[in-house]
């Protein structure tokens, strides 16, 4: 996946929960159906939290990794 | 996007049975409703109200919270420092001060000393404060519904609580609330 395709970055590096969660769900309002968001976090809790939030809210979660203790979460706008 | 097949309504009665409604689509899912009693205004249990409430709205469910008893002192505005009409509610505003920035913990307050490190530990480890998790809350639509009785208990009125409250109600919007779906919550 190329950095081309997100249309919105979210850096959520250093807040808790349940700030990540909330500041995605406030970007991904601005987004039109198919485009890309991109959310970093360091809350470890959030790999499950984001899995739980695509679930829930029905924007698929495209893609996760994990490197240096950053979380990267792609989800796309339902 | 949901679809649903309608049978013609001039389906004669002897073909075969309509089928069974079908489950919403796994991208959308059907969501309760969310009700957080937020009953007992302790430092700690105010956090987790408004954690669960702001979440719950960042997940798309629609999300109240019915505020009662000492619950109801931290929605009174935090420059409010003696409220009510008579020298009891006069005297229990005294005794513990109002407003979301005062709550005290329920364990290991030590006058002062238990919220004050819980406060510079959450600045450290980035965690918002209750206050700024209201607003958060507030904004993605949570609705917050002060208790009229005890507001009458209390002698408030609607000057003396935040901005942005809801219309006070009583037991039985709660009630009924829970009887169509919601998922309660009491804190």
């Amino acid at each position: 996946m190329t950095d081309l395709e997100i249309a919105q970055r979210v850096d959520a590096k250093g807040l808790s929960c349940p700030m990540p969660i909330v500041k995605t769900a406030q970007a991904i309002k601005g987004l039109s159906s198919g485009q890309l968001l991109e959310v970093l976090a360091t809350d470890a809790g959030s790999v499950k939290d984001f899995e739980a939030w695509a679930k829930s809210t029905g924007n698929p979660l495209v893609g996760s990794s994990a490197e240096g203790g950053v979380y990267r979460f792609v989800l796309q706008k339902k | 996007m949901s679809l649903t097949l309608e049978r013609p309504r001039e389906a004669a009665p002897s073909e075969a049975p309509a089928p069974l409604p079908q489950p919403a689509q796994a991208s959308e899912p059907a969501l309760h409703d969310i009700l957080i009693i937020d009953y007992s205004g302790e430092l700690e249990k105010t956090w987790a109200t408004m954690i669960l409430a702001s979440t719950a709205a960042a997940m798309g469910a629609k999300c109240r919270v019915f505020v009662t008893f000492w619950g109801l002192q931290t929605f009174v505005r935090d420059e409010r420092r003696i409220t009510g009409r008579n020298w009891m509610q006069r005297l229990l505003s005294f005794m513990q001060r109002p407003g979301i920035s005062h709550r005290k913990l329920s364990k290991m307050n030590f006058l002062g000393m238990g919220p004050w490190m819980m406060r510079r530990l959450a600045k450290q480890y980035q965690v918002s404060s209750p206050k700024e998790l209201l607003e958060v809350a507030q904004a993605l639509g949570v609705e917050f519904m002060p208790c009229q009785m005890t507001m009458d208990m209390y002698g408030l009125t609607k000057d003396d609580l935040v901005e942005g409250m809801g219309e006070p109600v009583g037991a039985a919007t709660v009630i009924g609330l829970m009887q169509q779906g919601s998922s309660p919550l009491f804190i």
